[in-house]
């Protein structure tokens, strides 16, 4: 029997499943006092999912809105935080629409389908901004490398995104690939779109306009990806519908891709009023946040979406997260010309409502009225928590236990055993065994891809009011949950500033920011402690360094039992080059050149990747996170690019100027002879942030220094590149040879 | 003299087909979009496949292209002539379609391959390949998940026989019999391979090789010395 308002008014004291889907009592009391009456069954799926953690942001919101109130001054912001994806101005009439977000639980569920949806949800965000996506990558965590179920789910994972990403033609051009054992019961897919569209041509999730047609269209409504699936187990429901169902979502990349090309074509006729991708809580999200933006009134016969399984109730409709699905708001008139489109494509698209000036979100079921809400309850007034948090007990602990007992490399020959132990160990080793997997050529625009320090993009996109032009975007994504561990505040501060870092040292300028925040429960005290202190730490440096958030993701409860993962801002920064022509490759190009280090070093092995490999050690303090010297670094950087000043670059991380200089002359077989000053094992292995290694003809270095001198970016020239072997002198040589067999050969040996 | 037309094949799920017009383009030519429904080669001079997923090939690559309208007047055509090339995706559609031998299956290693790959050009009396210098060795991109050349013994004999292995991998990625990364047919007007020329044509984007320009100017002066 159908739950309609009409029965719930008659039957105000029936029973309903709220706690079972994930609801709390005062919660549900908030749903009765704004309803008047009991919900029905459609209207508590409504509210049960609009009000989850993932949708309503309600433990992380108050802390989210730094991002904000201290957000810098931008004339490049768009749209920022609350749409689809935030938009910021690329220049010559551009704009570019980006951002990342988890899809972490359903791949551990189901690596494969888990990864490849997380692919597609974040390419329609894109798409619904009114873009064209035009390139995608993937900062992905796993456990540690030899653990048993990291073999299960990494190469799944990888296969998702390949198999998915491919289908699309989208290329894959960057990312990361982290291994440690925190993650092994919740790895990380975090997956980054970027987007290009006219910055005249937004187009945003509103349904204005009463009597304007609601359209769905993409793929059909089945039964999968109904989260949790309480609702199902429940007594109300069980005699009506089928048991168990599928929680994870199967994706289809050809009916994505279809939807990619169908969209821009709606877009580029002008038929389209708003528009909303159909993510996590499906038909529920896009009709209360398209009826709350818009006039704020719509009413849906839900008989109308097309399904897949014909047995569906309206609540695991509305409940639903099947894949590439689309709302649209459309003039009447128009709908000749949008179906015509969505025909041409093989797009099935169905009017199932249209838009009221009621200020009701209202849905019929066979004739009888299920739901009658304020869509703007669900959408936007949902529950808002300021959760308890203290510092971690352990943590005084933690930060008292500095790497300095550990015991170090002791001569030349230790040195070079460590930096080839570094080098094969499976957070530094080459990711070719991923990246050779996932398509980086498509659509011919690609400048930088893996291992380039960031992605770069041209733009060459034919669109219509577009003048050609030279410039592109680059991207990067970076975290260290190692440094969050030590200290959240800095940790999320290293991460933008690495990201920020890696697009400066290709010559784009940093412009904006997106976030994933991978945190354990937010009902932990101590994980809410790590959630505010990185949140004020990314605010605060956003603010320092001139690049605003534009969007990006929460991602709670990464956590098996009472353990948490280690937590984890990852950082995406998008820049912008005037001139693609310009760009830095990665490394050392050519035989001849000075090597050149930018940036001080100081002995900061907290949290090191050394520590992490040589003694499993996790303690003491991330190095420090110097803001300024960050962006006089990334100043000189994109100045001297401009100049042509650089023959190449890569920024200093992980495994410190070792492996920096290991990887310059591993991209092109370039050797080279370099003299260390000081400490050789500090020199080599410190992680001491804001810091590059570049290099430039010799006739060009005096005027790179004198740029440097008067950013007062330290800089000191190390040798000259050529050769067969990475020289440092007094200490060790290594043939370039042994350095690549070293670094190529540990994913292959691990995962086949 | 009006400029040469190549005509460029868009299924739903073609995904190389603006860069293959990119690159018609760069040597001189027209890039001329043909759709996979209409009955129409728009009285193009020559017609490119390119790579993509058709129409998703969730059952076999190529399988249901081969039955597209389009594929109706571009058979016969072919088969009269006209210069046909088709790279990945396209190469799979020519096998579906028989004006190739053969077959694309799975790769050996059993995943998806994206790399730069060396190759050696076997054959330039081809309507495709007459720029290129014979044995010369080209860098072009791979990337595929089902480009692992079978035929039968009798078929492959017959291939080699006839000379019509047009490149050859040096550094087999895919288990492919024979090395095989593209043939011809008995007339040369109609070339398959698995590489992506279309990635290789200009020294800031894809490939660090510009090889694959040879393919476009070959048809170029294929179509003028004609």
């Amino acid at each position: 029997m159908t739950d309609s308002v009409q029965r719930a008014a008659q039957t105000p004291d029936e029973a309903m499943p709220f706690a079972e889907l994930g609801m709390k009592q005062d919660e549900y009391d908030r749903v009765k006092e704004i309803l008047g009456r009991r919900p029905t069954g459609s209207e508590l799926a409504i509210y049960s999912v609009m009000w989850s953690e993932h949708c309503s942001y309600k433990s992380s919101k108050v802390h989210l809105r730094q991002f904000a109130t201290k957000a810098p001054k931008s004339e490049a912001l768009l749209v920022g935080m609350g749409e689809n994806a935030g938009v910021v101005d690329i220049g010559d009439g551009w704009a570019a629409t980006f951002k990342i977000e988890s899809h972490n639980h359903p791949s551990y569920v189901e690596p494969h389908q888990g990864a490849a949806t997380g692919v597609g949800g974040i390419v329609r965000d894109i798409m619904s901004m009114g873009a064209r996506p035009i390139a995608v990558m993937d900062a992905l965590r796993f456990g540690g490398a030899d653990a048993v179920d990291t073999r299960r789910v990494l190469p799944g994972v990888v296969e998702g995104i390949s198999s998915y990403g491919n289908c699309l033609g989208l290329p894959n051009i960057g990312g990361e690939v982290v291994f440690d054992p925190c993650y092994i019961g919740n790895p990380l897919v975090n997956a980054l779109c970027v987007g290009l569209l006219r910055k005249d041509q937004i187009k945003l999730a509103t349904a204005p306009g009463p009597g304007n047609k609601v359209v769905l269209f993409g793929a059909s409504t089945g039964p999968d990806g109904i989260g949790g699936a309480s609702v199902l187990a429940s007594a109300t429901f069980e005699d009506e519908s089928q048991a168990k169902r599928p929680a994870v979502q199967v994706g289809d990349p050809f009916m994505e891709k279809l939807l990619i090309e169908c969209c821009l074509e709606l877009y580029a006729a002008d038929v389209v009023v708003g528009i909303q991708d159909l993510g996590a809580a499906g038909v529920s999200c896009a009709t209360t946040e398209l009826a709350a933006k818009g006039t704020g009134g719509m009413a849906v016969d839900l008989n109308l979406v097309p399904l897949r399984d014909p047995s569906l109730r309206p609540e695991e409709i509305l409940m639903s997260e099947s894949q590439e699905r689309m709302m649209a708001v459309v003039r009447p008139d128009d709908i000749p010309a949008f179906l015509a489109v969505c025909e041409k494509w093989d797009v099935p698209a169905t009017v199932i409502g249209e838009v009221t000036d009621t200020g009701r979100l209202v849905m019929t079921w066979d004739g009888e009225v299920i739901v009658d809400i304020p869509p703007g309850t669900a959408a936007d007034d949902g529950p808002v928590y300021e959760r308890p948090f203290h510092e971690p007990a352990g943590q005084v602990a933690l930060n008292a236990d500095t790497p300095d007992r550990l015991e170090r490399p002791a001569g030349p020959a230790d040195l070079r055993a460590t930096l080839l132990k570094l080098l094969g160990s499976p957070n530094l080793a080459s990711k070719e065994w991923v990246t050779g997997q996932y398509d980086r050529y498509v659509r011919s625009n690609t400048v930088l891809a893996q291992p380039a320090d960031a992605g770069m993009v041209r733009i060459s996109e034919v669109m219509e009011g577009a003048e050609p032009t030279t410039r592109g975007i680059a991207l990067s994504t970076d975290g260290n949950g190692r440094y969050a561990k030590l200290d959240p505040y800095a940790g999320a501060q290293l991460a933008l500033a690495e990201a920020y870092r890696n697009v400066a040292v290709t010559g784009a300028e940093p412009l904006a920011v997106t976030n994933c925040l991978n945190f354990g429960s937010p009902e932990d005290p101590e994980v809410m402690w790590q959630f505010a202190e990185a949140t004020r730490g990314l605010a605060d440096a956003c603010r320092t360094l001139g690049v605003p958030v534009t969007g990006g993701n929460v991602s709670f409860y990464n956590q098996t039992g009472s353990t948490a993962i280690h937590p984890t801002p990852v950082v995406g920064v998008l820049g912008v080059i005037d001139d693609v022509a310009k760009r830095v490759p990665t490394g050392f190009v050519a035989d001849g050149l000075r090597v050149v280090l930018l940036g001080d070093t100081s002995e900061e092995f907290g949290g090191s990747e050394w520590a992490h490999v040589e003694h499993r050690h996790l303690g003491g303090l991330p190095p420090q996170a110097v803001l300024e010297a960050e962006k006089a670094l990334a100043t000189v950087l994109v100045e001297a690019a401009r100049r042509g000043l650089l023959e190449g670059s890569h920024d200093l991380s992980d495994g410190g100027l070792a492996i920096a200089l290991a990887e310059s002359c591993l991209a092109r077989g370039v050797g080279a002879t370099v003299e260390l000053h000081g400490d050789a094992f500090t020199g080599l292995f410190s992680e001491s942030a804001s810091r590059a290694l570049v290099v430039v003809r010799p006739e060009s270095y005096e005027e790179f220094a004198s740029l440097c001198g008067r950013h007062e970016v330290p800089c000191y020239g190390l040798g000259v590149t050529g050769g067969d072997s990475l020289v440092v002198k007094d200490v060790f040589e290594v043939p370039v040879e042994e350095l690549r067999e070293t670094h190529t050969a540990a994913l292959p040996a691990l995962f086949g | 003299m009006s400029a040469t037309r190549v005509g460029v094949v868009t299924f739903p799920g073609t995904l190389d087909d603006q860069d293959a017009a990119r690159a018609v383009g760069l040597v001189g030519a027209q890039a001329v979009p043909l759709w996979h429904a209409d009955h129409d080669l728009k009285g193009v001079d020559a017609v490119f496949l390119p790579g993509g997923f058709s129409y998703g090939d969730y059952l076999r690559c190529g399988a249901i292209s081969r039955f597209a309208p389009l594929m109706d007047e571009l058979v016969p055509a072919a088969k009269a002539g006209l210069p046909v090339i088709g790279t990945c995706n396209g190469f799979q559609i020519l096998c579906e379609a028989h004006l190739l031998p053969g077959a694309l299956t799975r790769n050996a290693s059993l995943h998806y391959v994206c790399r730069d790959q060396r190759l050696k050009v076997e054959q330039t009396a081809t309507a495709w390949t007459g720029s290129f210098e014979r044995d010369q060795e080209i860098v072009l991109p791979i990337k595929h998940g089902e480009g692992r050349y079978v035929a039968s013994e009798d078929t492959l004999a017959a291939l080699e026989a006839g000379g019509h292995v047009v490149f050859r991998y040096l550094g087999n990625p895919n288990g492919s019999l024979n090395d095989i990364a593209g043939i011809r047919n008995e007339a040369g007007n109609v070339v398959g391979l698995m590489p992506h020329p279309e990635h290789a044509v200009e020294d800031l984007v894809g490939a660090p090789s510009t090889d694959g320009l040879g393919i476009f100017t070959s048809v170029l002066k294929n179509l003028v010395n004609a």
